[in-house]
């Protein structure tokens, strides 16, 4: 394709996305489109996965069945999340194994908050409700983005994990209305959830290279610092409602502003952690490796099995026609 | 080891409706596709019936020629009962 001829194909694109409609797999993009696209949604697939880590070691240990059986649910909804996702970045023309090999050799990222570890029950109420309160806040805003399947995929997920957070605010809300030890559990761990929940939602605007262009595409609706303060507005109060403190000396409500100001974010531990450094970062890949590399075998039985079994098949059906 | 092939997955919501195609997954074969399908995408009754099509088996058409194959129909309103004209008394026709 001559470059004339490419430059006329991205203004047609271009004007497209103006328009708000939909881009579908087998539609022209530009080349750059859609690697944007493979890097944010299999980051947000791998994010889905390595998710489950923190919670599952929780799940033998919850208090009542009725905390078991949510839990259980919750952390099968973020592997079929996972999946959909991972379905959404196939379509872009690459393949789960690659995608598998990028998460598993560090070169893919996930949301760094999943290495900061789980320590007490309360966390899992401080997880639910603060950690997917924010990943929910990212993704309503992502219903609208520009591609067809990750749009598609961003609807049923919304619609999953609102029970996600109601889940976690409950736990945090009985553990508050509990003994005082029990209280305190809910304090420490919003005390520990609180600021990397902040940073989920990426640098600030001036300091996010890839913000501006994945505006105009439409695959981010809202920049970070917008969706941040959006959180903290809607955050804040719920925390109040359930006598738990925000540890933010500096967070108060802004009259004029009509928003709440809030301390600043150390952004050397974000960085830190997004280049390995976190609590918990060789612990994850590694549980996620291993549970690759263990499940081999399961795998290549799978196949053996389906192709000895169409083999099977298709003599029997030589043997009639015979 | 290869990936396992790729399956499209339709669920018909309820009885009376059309399957409707609801996303794709990997599998072996065709029995693990179906039990898969179950567990990623009718987790909450948002089915009573699936069918899995291997993807390699799909035809599409091409992007590129949606508009010889879908402009034709635009400039037929005469297709449609608002392209004729009825005296108002005419109620419902």
């Amino acid at each position: 394709m001559s470059e004339k001829e490419t430059k006329s194909l991205e203004e047609i694109f271009n004007q497209r996305i103006a328009r708000d409609e939909k881009i579908e797999p087998k539609d022209w993009m530009p080349e750059k489109y859609r690697k944007t696209h493979i890097r944010q949604i299999s980051q947000h697939a791998h994010s889905e996965i390595v998710g489950m880590l923190p919670e599952g070691n929780w799940i033998s240990r919850c208090p009542s069945l009725r905390r078991k059986v949510a839990l259980l649910a919750k952390v099968q909804d973020e592997g079929g999340h996972g999946l959909y996702l991972y379905s959404a970045a196939e379509t872009l023309g690459i393949s789960r194994e690659e995608l598998f090999d990028q998460l598993h050799s560090g070169e893919a990222k996930y949301s760094s908050i999943f290495n900061y570890p789980a320590l007490t029950w309360a966390d899992i109420g401080a997880i639910g409700w603060l950690v997917d309160g924010a990943a929910i806040m990212n993704q309503v805003a992502l219903i609208n983005t520009s591609y067809g399947p990750y749009s598609r995929a961003m609807i049923r997920i919304c619609k999953e994990e609102s029970f996600h957070q109601r889940q976690g605010y409950e736990i945090m809300l009985t553990l508050s209305q509990g003994t005082p030890v029990q209280k305190a559990m809910a304090q420490d761990a919003l005390n520990r959830w609180w600021w990397p929940s902040l940073m989920m939602f990426g640098p600030r605007d001036e300091e996010s290279p890839n913000s501006e262009q994945s505006m105009k595409w439409k695959l981010k609706r809202k920049t970070n610092d917008e969706l941040r303060q959006a959180f903290v507005d809607q955050t804040v109060p719920q925390a109040e409602l359930i006598g738990l403190k925000v540890p933010d000396k500096d967070l108060f409500w802004n009259e004029t502003r009509g928003h709440y100001d809030f301390g600043k974010i150390d952004w050397e531990e974000f960085w830190q952690v997004v280049h390995g450094h976190g609590p918990c970062n060789r612990e994850r890949l590694n549980a996620r490796k291993s549970a690759w590399e263990k499940g081999a075998w399961v795998r290549d039985a799978a196949t053996a099995y389906a192709e000895k079994q169409s083999q099977k098949q298709s003599q029997e059906s030589s043997l009639k026609t015979a | 080891m290869k990936d396992w092939p790729l399956w499209e997955v339709f669920i018909r919501s309820k009885n009376g409706l059309e399957h409707r195609h609801c996303g794709s997954l990997h599998a072996a074969d065709a029995k693990m596709a179906l039990e898969n399908a179950r567990d990623v995408y009718t987790r909450r009754n948002e089915g009573v019936s699936i069918w899995v099509v291997a993807s390699a088996q799909i035809t599409a058409s091409n992007a590129e020629e949606s508009g010889e194959l879908f402009e034709p129909a635009a400039d037929k309103a005469y297709r449609h009962p608002t392209f004729y004209n009825l005296p108002d008394e005419v109620k419902h026709m």
